[in-house]
């Protein structure tokens, strides 16, 4: 993947951070240029939480050759308590045990290594609460 | 006061035992288990490397420390398997806990002491002024090469320290390195694995540089063995640091707080200091610690910290170590190991 557009992403990847319109309160992640609510242009930046909950998954069995040393592994959707909705991997886990309302925690974790020489990209995963 | 105002460490979940290595290589167990006093060591999954480990451990360290990262001036990570050969660990690690863009990075190198380097400079930058924090992690994700003793050994793990002069956990004392060139242990440039000097690793390596700076900073300390409430060594194994704490005059009960490496495996920079985070996790006020880290090639640096009242406020504001070590284990085969740390050759 060319640098750039990872790198435009870090605050998200990195730093999971979310937009708040300044005019209405809507929250947005990836944060968005203009307000889909209300039009408002201004935005306050905060951090999402490093806990959510699990709405939705998939188990990837027959993974990309690039992924294929994680398989399998599950993709799933979790909520955090605002409201706000990330899509990520779900990791360290038995996959036939995954539930829907489950409890996880956000990690930083590697997502992708693009062969042996190509640029690292890093960003969070999601694994089960259990502390 | 100088000192460490936030720790913390982190260790991946999977695990994999003496047992499950020794078979594959007809190897016997039961001789590894008792000669080198390991029965476990965690592996780490193909997501996670130096860089993964030390934004965790910081993590960790910055919910004790309760500072804003951007007042974090410098920020090292010491490491013997950083990601790239070219391009800094450090960026990244500064970059995700949100220390960027004003602050000086350096990525540090010298086996198995790369932590307790960054540890040394940090406590040298906020002791002088020039940074009000100063962040150092030691993590590794290392390897030995398949059938060779370094694999029941070579682990991963990391711990981070932030270092300042206000709102102090552990104050320094003193600190003495001791470093000779003695090459027991090495890895050229593309070589996948390193290679070690066996036998010589030991006595004229380990022993004599981890005696040397420990003897060296209890004579400036003006103290004994028994002066301090427990001591952490670089931890190769679990025998050489009870060996060495033996020929120092320490017992176990001082050493066993920090002595990981059983259940842990060698998590090379990340050992000693790791060790430290788990002594500070059960340490009281007023107690003295005292800590020695190895790299091979060779060198000790050593620190002398006294606890302060501080440690019972952040103690539980971020996850022990022990826990991380013990709890929420997943047990992994030989087949799972090597294909998680690339040992397992593949068609492009
Ligand atoms: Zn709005």
């Amino acid at each position: 993947m060319f640098p750039a557009r990872i790198w435009r992403e870090f605050p998200q990847r990195y730093r999971r951070e979310a937009a708040i319109c300044k005019k209405c309160g809507k929250r947005y992640f990836p944060p968005r240029l203009i307000c889909a609510e209300c039009g408002g242009r201004k935005f306050e930046t905060y951090v999402l939480p490093d806990e959510a909950t699990v709405v939705t998954f998939t188990v990837i069995r027959v993974a990309a050759q690039q992924y294929s040393d994680m398989a399998p592994y599950a993709i799933g959707i979790v909520k955090f308590d605002d409201g706000l909705q990330m899509m990520g991997q779900i990791v360290d886990c038995d996959v036939d045990k995954l539930k829907i309302g489950m409890k996880v925690r956000l990690e930083f974790r590697k997502v992708q290594s693009h062969d042996h020489h190509g640029v690292l990209s890093y960003a969070h995963k999601f694994v089960p609460k259990w502390y | 006061m100088v000192g460490i105002v936030g720790y913390g460490a982190h260790i991946p979940r999977h695990r994999i035992k003496v047992e499950e290595i020794a078979k594959v290589w007809g190897a016997d167990a039961p001789s590894y288990k008792k000669g080198l006093l390991l029965r476990e060591k965690s592996v780490p999954t193909p997501d996670v490397d130096t860089i993964t480990l030390s934004v965790e451990a910081t993590r960790n360290a910055l919910r004790r420390a309760q500072i804003n990262p951007k007042d974090i001036g410098a920020v090292y990570v010491g490491s013997e398997s950083h990601p790239y050969a070219v391009k800094p660990s450090g960026t990244t690690v500064a970059e995700a806990i949100g220390a960027v863009p004003d602050c000086h990075c350096a990525d540090f190198e010298f086996a198995c002491k790369a932590g307790s380097e960054a540890m040394f400079v940090c406590l040298g930058l906020v002791k002088s002024g020039y940074v009000k924090y100063a962040l150092a992690v030691g993590g590794d994700t290392s390897q030995g090469a398949p059938g060779d003793a370094l694999e029941y050994s070579a682990s991963a793990g990391a711990a981070a320290f932030i270092m300042g002069t206000k709102d102090v956990i552990a104050e320094v004392l003193h600190t003495h390195s001791f470093m000779t060139d003695t090459p027991d242990f090495w890895r050229r440039e593309h070589e996948f694995y390193p290679q070690h000097g066996g036998r010589f690793t030991g006595e004229p390596a380990y022993f004599r540089t981890v005696t040397g700076a420990a003897n060296a900073i209890m004579k400036k300390a003006k103290m004994t063995a028994k002066d301090f409430d427990y001591v952490v060594f670089h931890q190769p194994n679990g025998k050489f640091p009870l060996r060495v704490g033996e020929m120092l005059g320490f017992k176990k009960e001082q050493i066993e707080p920090g002595w990981l490496s059983p259940r842990l495996g060698n998590t090379y920079s990340g050992a000693s200091p790791m060790g430290l985070t788990a002594t500070l996790d059960i340490a009281k006020p007023g107690d003295l610690i005292l800590m020695v880290s190895y790299g091979s090639g060779a060198g000790s640096d050593a620190f002398v910290w006294r606890v302060t009242d501080r440690i019972n406020e952040v103690r539980d504001l971020a996850v022990h170590t022990t826990k991380l070590l013990d709890e929420n284990l997943i047990y992994v085969d030989y087949g799972t190991y090597a294909k998680y740390r690339h040992k397992i050759l593949k068609n492009k």
